[in-house]
């Protein structure tokens, strides 16, 4: 204990001091710069990738001599449009709200308050599985693990939950709903074990096969809400959780933000303590930061390898747990919305530390609930959030374009090692 | 609590070759118990050694065997081989190994055609097209990893050709320009890998995973705004026709197999061929495997490491625009969202089960390609396993493959290094 607490020591003072004289609130701050600046670029190019995409623009833009005016207002209208249409999907507007309160106390109708409360309860909701799965992944980056494996850890953890949420039918909820919480936590750890061990006594490297394992999820769900967990009925999804197994809702219906959303703020909590606070946690990051020297410091890289696979695959399989059994109370194909794959951009946006992670996993859940929004009314696919998060990967993991572009200076920050090749 | 990977990784080899011994003796009474029970003595399998189409090869009579002997005489033939390996042990076991997998493969097979025709040809055919897009995907990896850049972003840059070949090959209708179109894709995006991972020292996986989102996306994007509204005018090329090879062709069963294909499975062989050549015949090859394993002695020598990264990983990122070109020009003439379906990764368990050798990459891709089309002949064949399982194969097929031969397999020593210069 002694030993690993002069360690830790030693770690810290290796962190770079922020330059002295400037204030706290800048000093606390800085780290935040890089990222932010990489979600504003990124979109900024989401808003040319609209502009040039859009027929009217470049049809515009074809008399672009003649009539400049015309080009540069079909352009304003056109990102105006989609960037307003996801505003709108994702925040809602103050003043509905304002509204909708007055209407409620005036004569106890709620429905406008409902309606201008959905936007931003929908985000929470969306933000609710991006924090858990950030989490796994950004766990995952602490030991020096790449887990693509989020998706299909979140499809099967998902999957047991809905199991355990409409097999059992006579539980009080205060069993029945931390079963099926814990069923989604063991099958995504399960389903990160396996690459977990693999890794770690064979040596395949655990990117290659998190993704053949999340095919073979695919593949597995397919299979069983085709057969085996086939609700009545010609759709193949499951059947409804029992309500002893749901979350509880914190507004009346329609509006579905749940109790999940603290869940995953807790679990957070949760996770700075382990990674920071403990001696397991110590180990995993030690891992991380040099597999050489931990080994030589005597920790065991196969376990923590396994532990560090299971941790993150339970995370993600909660991620699940909190999408069934809060938001939709059902499994169906299609499920996730790429939920594990968004979680990669988040882990790296919010430096894999558990408050950055919850802060990106807001942003993305307000980001991906107002694209939906913006598909519907302008007409914009889904598609181009991941065009954004592919831009804000490259610009977190490439600072150096960002101090390009703003003229930043700034001191080369310790960079976390977050993956190395094959043969470690 | 001192055991480290690299010594788990290399068991000490008496273990090893023990652990073989029991592993073929237990494939052995596999094969007794799953397949030789309960088969009545007189059915047989039949397996067809010519094409099912109208073909040039010469015709030859097909293959008839009884089951109930042929499963029998395979498994007794590995259990005599585990017992030897028990007893005795073999200099290969990795190659006895190989021998044992294709008996079990054709002791399922009787069993699976039993009581009716299943052609061989046929599938042995298919294997080599399905392997097609995943031996160029590790051709590109060869490329890239022998001078020291991991390219995880295959599958977007596949990905992303595949979805350009098809634009460009129905507008303008001509392949060729399509095919050409692809290659450029798969170049530009491998420069953008390129810039990240060998000027910007972004780790190099982050990079590629970063590329494969943004492939993913941004192809579904165009999918979604362009291609659906106006399938005719950009999302219908139509495919590369058959060639026949004159008079190879004629060979009976290598002809049809070989010499009955579409450009781009010709040109992936020919890529094949020329890649090994490059490699390992010429100076730039010589200079791209320093680069891979020792930068710093290869800068001292005078060799410009970070130009022999840049044009390599660029020139793979061609071969595997020629790989996405065949998902869509080389298959089926349209795209479809995320139609790779993880052929890019499959590609990379390909390239390190060849030990990052062209030769060995495309032999194992012949692997991949047959487990792909083999889940497709045995649903036409209604084995009772569901489909999703058999889809499932190529997958479980790649891990065990990692699994078996990685921490055996040695990287080229600079593999995922940025390099620095001083």
């Amino acid at each position: 204990m002694d030993k690993s607490n002069s360690e830790q020591k030693a770690v810290e003072t290796e962190v770079p001091e922020a330059p002295a004289g400037l204030p706290a609130w800048r000093r606390a701050l800085r780290p935040m710069l890089v990222p932010a600046l990489a979600v504003f670029t990124g979109l900024v190019i989401g808003a040319i990738v609209i502009a040039i995409t859009d027929a009217t623009v470049v049809a515009a833009y074809r008399n672009f001599l003649s009539a400049p005016g015309t080009a540069l207002s079909a352009t304003w209208h056109s990102i105006a449009t989609a960037y307003g249409a996801l505003f709108q999907g994702s925040i809602g507007s103050p003043s509905e709200v304002y509204q909708g309160i007055q209407a409620y106390v005036a004569s106890g109708d709620s429905t406008p308050l409902v309606k201008a409360l959905w936007p931003i309860t929908e985000s929470l909701v969306t933000a609710t599985p991006y924090i858990l799965a950030g989490l796994g992944v950004a766990l995952g980056f602490r030991c020096g693990l790449f887990n693509i494996g989020v998706e299909g850890q979140f499809f099967i953890g998902a999957l047991c939950s809905a199991w355990v949420g409409y097999t059992f039918t006579d539980l009080p909820w205060f069993i029945h709903l931390p079963l099926a919480v814990l069923a989604g936590a063991v099958g995504g750890a399960f389903w990160g074990a396996i690459p977990g061990y693999l890794k770690a006594v064979t040596g395949a490297h655990e990117v290659v096969n998190t993704i053949m394992m999340n095919w073979i999820a695919f593949r597995l769900s397919d299979w069983l809400l085709n057969g085996p967990m086939k609700a009545t009925g010609y759709r193949p999804i499951t059947p409804q959780i029992e309500s002893t197994a749901a979350l509880p809702r914190i507004f009346p219906p329609p509006l579905r933000f749940h109790v999940g959303f603290f869940l995953a703020l807790a679990v957070a909590a949760l996770v700075y303590w382990l990674l920071f606070k403990t001696t397991v946690g110590f180990e995993i990051r030690a891992v991380g930061a040099n597999p050489d020297a931990a080994r030589y410091a005597g920790v065991n890289i196969t376990w923590n390898f396994v532990l560090a696979m299971v941790l993150s695959g339970a995370l993600a399989g909660l991620a699940g747990a909190t999408q069934v059994l809060g938001t939709d109370h059902w499994v169906g194909q299609g499920f996730s919305a790429g939920y594990g794959f968004d979680a990669i951009a988040l882990a790296l946006l919010g430096k894999s530390h558990p408050l950055g992670v919850v802060i990106a996993g807001v942003l993305f859940g307000t980001l991906r609930s107002g694209a939906t929004r913006m598909q519907s009314m302008a007409g914009i696919p889904i598609d181009i959030i991941s065009i954004i998060q592919a831009l804000v990967i490259i610009f977190v993991a490439a600072p150096a374009i960002i101090r390009w572009v703003y003229r930043i200076r700034m001191p080369r920050a310790e960079e976390i090692v977050l993956t190395r090749g094959w043969g470690s | 609590m001192t055991t480290t990977t690299a010594q788990i990784a290399r068991p000490v080899s008496m273990s090893r070759s023990r652990w073989m011994g029991i592993l073929f003796l237990a494939i052995g009474l596999a094969i007794f118990l799953l397949f030789g029970r309960a088969l009545e003595p007189g059915l047989q399998a039949k397996f067809g050694l010519n094409p099912g189409y109208a073909s040039q090869a010469i015709h030859i009579p097909d293959l008839v065997l009884p089951v109930q002997s042929t499963i029998y005489v395979l498994a007794l033939l590995i259990l005599f081989l585990g017992g030897w390996q028990l007893a005795r042990g073999f200099r290969s076991s990795d190659a006895v190994l190989g021998v044992v997998a294709l008996f079990f493969v054709v002791a399922f097979l009787t069993w699976a055609a039993r009581g009716k025709s299943f052609n061989l040809v046929g599938m042995l055919g298919s294997s080599l097209v399905r392997a097609t897009p995943i031996a160029l995907a590790a051709l590109c990896g060869v490329m890239s990893e022998r001078c020291g850049v991991v390219n995880i972003a295959i599958e977007g840059i596949m990905l992303s050709s595949a979805l350009a070949a098809v634009v460009a090959g129905t507008v303008t209708h001509n392949l060729y320009i399509g095919l050409l179109v692809a290659m450029l894709t798969g170049g530009l995006l491998a420069a953008v890998h390129a810039v990240l991972s060998i000027s910007l020292k972004v780790d190099q996986i982050v990079s590629g995973t970063a590329i494969n989102i943004f492939a993913a996306g941004a192809t579904s994007f165009i999918a979604a705004r362009f291609l659906e509204k106006n399938i005719d005018k950009l999302n219908n090329s139509g495919t590369f026709p058959i060639l026949p090879i004159p008079l190879l062709s004629k060979i009976p069963l290598l002809g049809p197999i070989l010499f009955e294909n579409g450009l781009i499975v010709y040109l992936t062989l020919i890529l094949a061929v020329l890649i090994h050549f490059m490699l390992f015949y010429t100076p730039w090859g010589l200079h791209t495997r320093a680069v891979g394993e020792h930068p710093r002695a290869a800068d001292t020598l005078g060799i410009n490491v970070y130009l022999v990264r840049y044009v390599n990983v660029i020139l793979g990122g061609m071969v595997a625009g020629v790989g996405g070109a065949y998902f869509t020009i080389g298959s089926v003439g349209r795209f479809d969202e995320i139609m790779t379906a993880g052929k890019g990764f499959i590609g990379l368990a390909a390239m390190i089960f060849g030990k990052w050798n062209p030769f060995g990459a495309f032999a194992s891709s012949l692997i991949f390609g047959f487990a792909d089309s083999l889940q497709i002949k045995l649903q036409i064949l209604r084995v009772p396993i569901p489909s999703e399982f058999l889809l499932m194969a190529p997958y479980v097929v790649t891990m065990i493959v990692l699994a078996g031969v990685v921490g055996r397999a040695i990287p080229p020593a600079a593999d995922g290094q940025p390099y620095e210069k001083q």
